[in-house]
């Protein structure tokens, strides 16, 4: 009872006292940080069009956070989920192009699930290779997740620039374009596409995997102590290349997604930084895919208020990052509080000045 | 419909803005006077001494004009977070007509907003708009500154001791390829002998390998630089720190390197902007399809640095003079690119605004380098 309390309280006084030194900092820079607080709510909450604002911007956000916290539930620290973006969104417009060609289409449902099938597979083997040249090469996965990012970057200029280009996009090179039945529309006539309901789906999927079922207890299992788990007999490698694949194929669906509600081809708008910024909203969520969610919709709530301040008060784009910056310092620097004792939270235990005078409980 | 802007039209809407308080009697005037919002969007930051600030530069002028009032953003990258904007300046802010300026905001997602509100204008830079494919309330608007790289390479021509210079570009697409070849055209309208190499960073914003790239060519003994990126600042900078000269491009780089820096190819967009907001105002259909050169005042070229010298300031201000007049075609036969194909056969000439030049594919001879 009290740690959920206590996963609650944190974060939500980090993102609050985050607000906070913000309102100075714009104070310092001679604006009304009242002003400033009022426009960053209505900018991200204020309205259902804030919402729909912020709920889109927050959708790629939690599949790409996805691809950074389940491999950590398996001890890896992977960060190059922008690659499995990137090829997944490929996919797509390949298998797109692949479908409209063979007019095997039975039902658009049916063409949305093969696209982003062909999204997720190329996202899961990026990112197993990562896993896997760590756990028979001995190649560390951080490092490798990030320059196999660079890798599928260029392999995506090369090919949309190249062999898969549509030769009437002069300025601007693209794929074909996704024929009309196989694009993702909003939902339930809001801006808001489906890539929301795929990215909250896949975090609840993620959470429950790995919380209630035993195979999702091994992995947990194996990033606690990896002899241990091969000791009792967990396959820990084959362990660890699924959580890549499944942490892959999330980031790769995001790509897939992009393309096939927002930008109908694959073209080089689609490396604007989704990956990158899914490794921040997973740290703040600690690696929980439940976290990821509100974590997700935070960040898609400092974006949307970021272009409303930008709007009306002539702030510059960066402000928004400086809020973002102090919020994710503070919510990691708050788990240093966790597990305290607080005054007056036990009124039989000892004085609650000694403990805290002497640090760490 | 096509609509060219021409100066004197141009012209006499700036008078008629600036001169509002004086000449209240003017019917058209009366109408000018509605007021309006507009809303800007840029892919960089404003101050990129590029792409971006010669944009900003001309939506600062705006906001100076009597009941215009402009609202902008920056770091718009090209995904849904554009849509965002666009719609929160139409829903939130009120605006009614909106420049989306970066080329990627064009298809989809500036087509995507504008079928959902008929009843906004917008008008975006660089794009191909055409009659019965885009919405008629959608507009695309951009210069001929081929003019301007041509008037480069004549000044360029005039200041290389090695014949040698260089061209540092972001993708191999049409825009960029035009201005390549105007500028190696105008360079060896001068100096027949003079070679143009180029190099393509792959991306519009890749500040370390343009330094690369500028050393890498400084070192093989090219003395002029000039470029089509979206921030020219590395470029300039660099150029001039291994003492080689610079033609800017976008905005005026003067201020980072006065010395180097002999002229450059300028944006002025204040004439588009004075254009559509006029037809907004006024309630006149929405110019679709807007295109101009330095006649019309589209382009503008950097005052000269102090190592222009005479003949230079003399040549290319001849040409200039024939440009203004309408009466000069950069790209005419016989024309032969760099493989040794004919491109443009002897006889036939391109107007700068035929529309076959927006899709060139081609490097003409003397450029060193491929795509």
């Amino acid at each position: 009872m009290r740690s959920t309390l206590e996963d609650i309280l944190l974060p939500v006084a980090a993102v609050l006292a985050a607000l906070l030194l913000f309102g100075l900092f714009v104070l310092l820079g001679g604006l009304n940080p009242l002003d400033v607080w009022l426009l960053l709510f209505k900018g991200a909450f204020g309205d259902s069009y804030s919402w729909q604002n912020t709920l889109q911007r927050a959708a790629p956000l939690m599949l790409t956070a996805l691809c950074v916290a389940i491999p950590a539930r398996a001890g890896l620290v992977v960060i190059g989920g922008e690659g499995a973006l990137v090829l997944g969104g490929l996919a797509t417009a390949a298998m797109a192009q692949a479908l409209s060609s063979s007019l095997a289409l039975s039902s658009p449902l049916t063409g949305s699930i093969l696209v982003c099938g062909a999204a997720a597979v190329a996202g899961a083997l990026w990112v197993m290779l990562a896993g896997w040249l760590r756990q028979y090469r001995g190649i560390n996965e951080t490092i490798s997740s990030l320059l196999l990012a660079y890798v599928a970057i260029g392999l995506f200029k090369h090919l949309v620039e190249g062999p898969l280009r549509d030769p009437s996009s002069l300025n601007k090179p693209s794929t074909h374009a996704l024929s009309e039945g196989l694009r993702i529309g909003g939902m339930a006539g809001t801006d808001v596409h489906w890539g929301l309901a795929i990215g909250v789906l896949a975090c609840l999927a993620a959470e429950f995997w790995l919380r209630l079922t035993p195979s999702g207890f091994a992995v947990r299992v194996v990033r606690g102590n990896t002899r241990a788990a091969q000791l009792v007999g967990l396959p820990a490698s084959r362990l660890v290349l699924l959580a890549c694949a499944l942490g892959g194929a999330a980031a790769g669906v995001a790509g897939g997604v992009e393309v096939a509600a927002v930008h109908n081809s694959a073209n080089a708008a689609l490396i604007a930084g989704y990956g990158y910024a899914g490794i921040l909203v997973a740290f703040m969520a600690r690696h929980s895919p439940l976290a990821v969610i509100p974590v997700a919709i935070l960040f898609g709530g400092f974006g949307a208020a970021g272009s409303l301040l930008q709007r009306r008060l002539g702030m510059p784009d960066a402000s928004v990052l400086v809020l973002q910056g102090m919020a994710f310092v503070l919510i990691l620097a708050s788990e240093a509080l966790r597990g305290r004792r607080w005054p007056g939270w036990r009124p039989t235990s000892a004085p609650a000045a000694a403990p805290l005078a002497q640090g760490q409980p | 419909m096509t609509v060219q802007f021409n100066r004197r039209d141009s012209l006499k809407s700036l008078a008629a803005l600036g001169a509002a308080g004086t000449l209240g009697g003017w019917a058209s005037l009366a109408q000018a006077q509605k007021p309006i919002t507009v809303g800007v969007i840029y892919v960089g930051p404003r101050d990129d001494y590029g792409y971006n600030q010669a944009q900003a530069e001309a939506a600062a002028m705006l906001k100076k004009m009597p009941g215009v009032k402009v609202v902008e953003e920056e770091n718009v990258p090209e995904t849904a977070a554009v849509q965002k904007s666009m719609t929160g300046m139409i829903a939130q802010d009120g605006a009614s007509l909106v420049f989306p300026t970066s080329f990627g905001y064009f298809d989809p997602h500036m087509l995507a907003v504008a079928a959902k509100y008929p009843d906004a204008r917008f008008a975006h830079c660089g794009g191909m708009w055409t009659e019965g494919k885009h919405p008629k309330n959608t507009a695309s608007y951009f210069g001929y500154i081929d003019e301007c790289q041509y008037l480069n390479g004549v000044i360029a021509a005039y200041a290389t001791k090695s014949n040698k210079i260089g061209f540092i570009a972001a993708k191999p697409i049409p825009q960029v390829l035009r201005n390549i070849n105007a500028f190696t055209m105008g360079a060896r309208s001068v100096k027949p002998g003079i070679t143009c190499s180029v190099i393509f960073t792959g991306d519009w914003s890749m500040p370390v390998k343009e330094a690369e790239a500028t050393n890498s060519m400084a070192d093989q003994g090219i003395d002029v630089f000039t470029m089509h990126v979206d921030g020219p600042k590395v470029i300039v900078e660099t150029a001039a720190k291994r003492g080689k000269f610079v033609c800017g491009y976008h905005a005026s780089q003067a201020k980072l390197a006065p010395q180097a820096y002999l002229t450059g190819a300028e944006w002025n967009w204040l004439t588009a902007y004075t254009g559509f907001i006029e037809a907004a105002r006024s309630g006149k259909p929405h110019p679709n399809f807007v295109r101009g050169g330095l006649k019309e005042g589209f382009v503008k070229m950097s005052a000269y640095g102090p190592a222009v010298t005479d003949p230079a300031k003399k040549a290319a201000d001849a040409i200039k003079a024939q440009m203004m007049a309408g009466k000069f075609d950069i790209f005419k036969g016989p024309l032969k690119d760099n493989k040794g194909a004919v491109v443009v056969a002897a006889g036939k000439s391109f107007k700068q605004t035929d529309i076959e030049l927006e899709k060139m594919n081609y490097l003409v001879e003397g450029v060193l380098g491929s795509f």
